[in-house]
């Protein structure tokens, strides 16, 4: 049993429970007494609320109170928070306006929260928040980031001049300058990074409970992280004190990072459960999802790459302008800075990068971190202009990506961009890529689809991102109000079974599959005799839950310390029990032996002796039962390189992948199925957002016209290829695990591998995405207007 | 969705009677359009009449040189039909090409011709093939029955019975689905029967059109080349964040080349 559990492709545990419709999802869950809530939300982009009228509401049928921004502010509840507090180039913080749970004198998105209803139906709720009446004074709106910064555009926050969060900067200007003056050749690319909407399978839901007794709160949440939830509720908006708060977030369906975040409707049914005196549930409507969900990317950036001669790589200029929305979300800021501009350097030995990153404000719903979260961006931008750099070098791109890669005997590498990449080998995974893509072979394959008038191409995506998100001083040291540890706690019983709680949160990343695996490898208690607990605040040690590729690396290596104290408590047991020295005594694979005797004891003996201790050491602590907590000393550095491969009909425009290669280095790898699946989502997300997906605003009215699926492309299953999923290994060098994360790779390689095949087909340098048929049969039709008419 | 009475009538006139009675009552058939519009609260009827218990509304006859569907008929049962399939195969393809599966199991034909959604697969059928729709009083030419975005030949109070369909000689369906929605951003069925070809586009304009200029190239030269030169306006196509009036313009040159090929 235990000698093949790392890297065994066990089959999830969990997904009996959810297979068989056994999930506990928040909105199965139903308290006694409870009543339900409806928000009104603003049907513009920008107003001035003059009044809110809701007497007939409240005496709607049903209706048990009504609450607006006025009760909100009578009460002091405190405005959502921004938890990392950017620098900006001058040494100033950056500007946070208010963020009022229920708006105040304003609504600033087509979607913000005017006031909530609150009645025994939700039916009964939404037609009494018909009768609410207000008058609202239309304001003009600014919706597209590129021209939030233009001098006449429409202001959004008296304390945000320009509509200006912060103008930040990264990196070594002057040398950056000075190795353009001297640059052979420059690539310049402007790009859209297009803004997406998450869309988790299971939409955000939240119950508040208030037991008067005990004068304490629950608040069940689609969380990611709840603790981090527990904490921003207490400490910065309800003033509760934190032993007094519950939060509670059960099988959760789905994040993609859109529920790390502290949200208006869990703080307002929170609080409102004590003022009605009964547990307030919402479930948001798909729509309502689309318009406040935190969305993703939304950047609009300018690029030049510097090279030599021999197109090595001198130095890399990008200026960016990223929408923050009409407020700051949780954690926005950090987004497109330090998860941004950090990962620059992508694989390659880039001397000099300079980086500015100007984040506004727009008549949109806030934006936040998203699957990948920064590093998509960063990786796409320079995939991009090193794929069209190649082409104006007329360089194979694989060979100009060889060219400048940095190579193993250079790690630890420092890039000049702030990070310190460990470990990695990219050339390996290049090599295997192009291998299983038979990219030697492409040009007859073109030549066939040539014949039968198609147009083939192919693209390179070599990515980088920094997970295991993060060591704690280094964060701190750049603005994140929170450390980035994880927790990790085993509690054995006197059975032997084992309890796992972990600050980590699954909501379809296979914790309870992967951490049991782990335990079970390290400890040598079987699968089926482990539970992995999470997502309760009054059950787990306080954790910082699930984002950023982290669980694996940050939490696994916390559960990997707890285990080291439980075996090292093992040992004096053992000892004792075989009356042997605890220096004598090794341990492997869940036996302790007495070295060079065949004299064992198992850890199931060893668990019952430390709760039934009659036969016992003397000075030790009964129970066995550790808990570590784990901050990383450094980042991880997952890479790879993906393949795709495209046909395009010139007829339409209609793009068909026809292969997709993706080779990986994840580090160790506990459960290969498990990663595989979880790369499959990434690639299926970062196809999204390459070809279908985009959040579009009116222009002039700021409504969201993508606010269905009428109008919002997901990805579907026959959008998509089979993907052959490749690996390759360099272990993670400062974690217990070798374990470096997967989670977002897929999502943040994906994107510049299909626009860059598909330039590559249509034989044009840049196409926005996403590369709808019409935009591609646009280009076709410029590029080639004899096939195009066709 | 806003409170209504429900009713469950197990026969066309008693439908109509209930439909008659009704203050502002709606019928509902599959409910794929209706019940996402109720919940949206676009619409507020005072009474929902269920066609889902009238047994002669379901279903599909080959009688009297006509392949005849019942309005109340899913559009799976169509895609599955074996008749279908053998005599106008072109209809069972367009049934198959119609959202998902869940959508195929409820959604209906009268459901979708009753709504004549510019973007519905349905009506291109209908006016490609030359059917007939018949109501619970009286028959309309598929030419007649689209009379505009989202309208019909329908009055208030009419129900949709089946939908009669002559067999034709040949004829295929195109579809461009649109990326998001899957419905149609252009769908053209060609046709031909007794010498006569006929084109009809759907999900181009406001409403299902013909297009007379190929028509009469087709019936003299029954190939792709004949269309080739054919040049489609753009004007009043519908134009989206999907596609343009002159994307959906060229792709109407393409689907209906692409139908004309498949039919031989
Ligand atoms: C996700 C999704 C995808 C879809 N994709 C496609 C697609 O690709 N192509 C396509 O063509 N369609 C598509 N549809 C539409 C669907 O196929 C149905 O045809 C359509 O929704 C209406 O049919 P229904 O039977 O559900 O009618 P209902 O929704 O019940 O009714 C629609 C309207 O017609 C009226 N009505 C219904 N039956 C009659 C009758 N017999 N007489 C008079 N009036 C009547 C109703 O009162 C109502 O106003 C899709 C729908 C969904 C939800």
């Amino acid at each position: 049993m235990a000698e093949d559990m790392i890297g065994a492709s066990i089959r999830r545990t969990e997904d009996f429970r959810f297979l068989t419709g056994q999930g506990h999802y928040l909105d199965d869950i139903n308290r006694p007494n409870q009543v339900h809530a409806y928000f009104l939300r603003s049907p513009h982009a920008h107003a001035k609320i003059r009044s809110i009228d809701t007497a007939a509401a409240q005496s709607a049928p049903g209706v048990v109170a009504v609450f607006t921004g006025a009760d909100i502010a009578a009460d002091k509840v405190g405005g959502l928070i921004c938890g990392w507090v950017v620098t900006d180039r001058h040494g100033q913080p950056h500007k946070a306006p208010p963020h009022p749970p229920l708006a105040q004198d304003t609504v600033r998105y087509v979607g913000d929260h005017v006031a909530v209803v609150i009645a025994e139906s939700v039916a009964q709720a939404r037609d009494a928040a018909e009768l609410i009446e207000v008058d609202y004074e239309m304001l003009p709106a600014v919706v597209d980031t590129a021209k939030a910064l233009d001098p006449d555009t429409p202001q959004l926050h008296a304390d945000a001049p320009g509509n200006l969060c912060f103008d930040w900067e990264l990196g070594d200007k002057a040398a950056v300058d000075a190795a353009f003056a001297k640059a052979h050749h420059v690539t310049r690319l402007d790009l859209v990074n297009n803004r997406l909407i998450p869309n988790a399978m299971e939409p955000r839901a939240a119950i508040g409970e208030y037991d008067g007794g005990a004068d304490s709160y629950t608040c069940y949440s689609t969380s990611q992280n709840p603790h981090l939830l527990r904490l921003i509720l207490c400490a910065f908006v309800l003033g509760v004190p934190e032993h007094k708060m519950r939060v509670v977030a059960p099988d959760v369906g789905g994040g993609f990072g859109s529920k790390i975040f502290c949200y208006a409707e869990e703080v307002v049914c929170t609080w409102a459960a004590k003022k009605v005196k009964r547990p307030v549930k919402w479930t948001a409507e798909r729509g309502e999802s689309f318009l406040s969900d935190a969305h993703g990317r939304d950047h609009v950036t300018h690029a030049e790459l510097a090279m030599d001669e021999s197109g090595k790589f001198l130095a890399l200029k990008v200026d960016t302008i990223a929408g923050m929305g009409a407020y700051l979300s949780t954690f926005a800021t950090c987004v497109p800075t330090y998860l941004h501009a950090t990962l620059l350097a992508g694989q390659y030995a880039t001397p000099a990068i300079h980086a500015n990153v100007k984040a506004v404000f727009t008549n949109t719903a806030p934006v936040d971190a998203y699957r990948g979260a920064g590093r998509p961006e960063a990786t796409y931008l320079i995939e991009r202009i090193v794929e069209c750099a190649a082409r104006e070098l007329r360089i194979d791109p694989a060979e100009l990506r060889r060219r400048n890669f940095i190579r193993p005997d250079q790690f630890p590498y420092q890039t000049p961009v702030a990070l310190v990449y460990d470990t990695g080998d990219y050339e390996a995974a290049l090599d295997e890529a192009l291998k299983m893509a038979d990219y030697a072979g492409f040009a007859a394959r073109k030549a066939e689809s040539t014949k039968h008038g198609k147009l083939r191409g192919i693209g390179l995506s070599a990515y980088i991102e920094a997970c295991g998100i993060a060591p704690s001083a280094v964060v701190g040291s750049l603005g994140a109000g929170v450390g980035l540890w994880e927790s990790g706690q085993i509690r054995f019983s006197p059975t032997g079974t084992v309890s796992i709680f972990t600050g980590s949160h699954s909501h379809g990343q296979s914790h309870e599959t992967t951490f049991a695996q782990l335990i079970s490898d390290a400890l040598g208690v079987p699968m089926e005799k482990i539970d992995v607990v999470h997502g309760d605040t009054d059950r787990i040690p306080f954790g910082m839950g699930t984002y950023g590729s982290r669980s694996l690396a940050v939490g696994g290596s916390a559960l990997m310390r707890a285990a080291d104290k439980i075996i090292e408590k093992g040992k004096k047991i053992a000892a004792h029990l075989m009356e042997a020295s605890v220096g004598d005594i090794e341990y492997s694979k869940g036996t302790f032996r007495v070295a060079g005797t065949d004299r064992t004891k198992s850890m199931a003996e060893v668990a019952f002796a430390a709760y039934v201790p009659h036969n016992y050491p003397a000075d030790l602590e009964p129970g066995l039962d550790e808990t570590a907590f784990y901050d990383p000393a450094n980042f991880t550095y997952p890479a790879g390189v993906h393949i795709a491969e495209v046909e395009v009909d010139p007829d339409t425009g209609l793009v068909d992948i026809v292969n997709w290669v993706a080779v990986d280095d994840f580090g160790k790898v506990i459960n290969p199925m498990v990663v595989e699946g979880q790369v499959h989502g990434g690639i299926a997300q970062g196809i999204g957002q390459a070809l279908l997906e985009n959040c579009v605003y009116d222009k002039e009215s700021g409504q969201l016209v993508t606010g269905s699926y009428m109008d919002y492309c997901m990805p579907r299953a026959d959008d998509l290829p089979s993907f052959k999923v490749g690996m390759t290994e360099t272990p993670c060098t400062h974690n217990p695990i070798g374990a470096k994360g997967c989670g977002e790779a897929g999502a943040i390689a994906a994107p510049p591998a299909l626009i860059n095949a598909i330039t590559d087909a249509i034989g044009i340098m840049h196409m926005e995405m996403p590369a709808t048929p019409e935009k591609v049969w646009q280009a076709i039709r410029q590029t080639r207007p004899a096939a195009a008419a066709e | 969705m806003h409170n209504f009475e429900y009713h469950r009538p197990t026969s066309v006139a008693d439908a109509v009677q209930s439909l008659k009675g009704a203050e502002d009552g709606k019928i509902l058939a599959g409910g794929m359009t209706l019940i996402p519009t109720l919940k949206q609260r676009l619409a507020a009827p005072s009474d929902l009449i269920d066609l889902g218990a009238i047994a002669e509304l379901k279903g599909i006859k080959d009688e009297g040189g006509m392949i005849t569907i019942g309005a109340a008929t899913p559009h799976a049962m169509v895609a599955e039909s074996e008749v279908v399939r053998r005599v106008i195969p072109a209809l069972a393809d367009l049934a198959e090409g119609i959202g998902d599966p869940q959508v195929r199991n409820r959604g209906t034909i009268g459901g979708s011709i009753a709504n004549s959604d510019p973007a519905a697969d349905y009506p291109a059928a209908l006016v490609g093939l030359d059917a007939t729709v018949q109501t619970d009083r009286r028959r309309i030419k598929a030419d007649d029955f689209f009379k505009g975005l989202f309208e019909t030949a329908l009055e208030e109070d009419e129900i949709v019975t089946a939908v009669s369909f002559p067999k034709p000689e040949k004829a295929c369906y195109a579809k461009f689905p649109n990326p998001a929605s899957r419905y149609a951003m252009v769908g053209v069925m060609v046709a031909r029967a007794g010498g006569a070809v006929r084109v009809a586009v759907t999900g181009a304009g406001p409403c299902v059109f013909r297009l007379p200029e190929m028509e009469q190239a087709l019936s003299g030269n029954f190939s792709p080349d004949a269309i080739k030169g054919i040049e489609i306006s753009a004007d009043g196509l519908n134009s989206d964040i999907h596609g343009s009036a002159a994307y959906r313009a060229h792709l109407v040159s393409v689907m209906a080349r692409r139908a004309v090929t498949d039919c031989a």
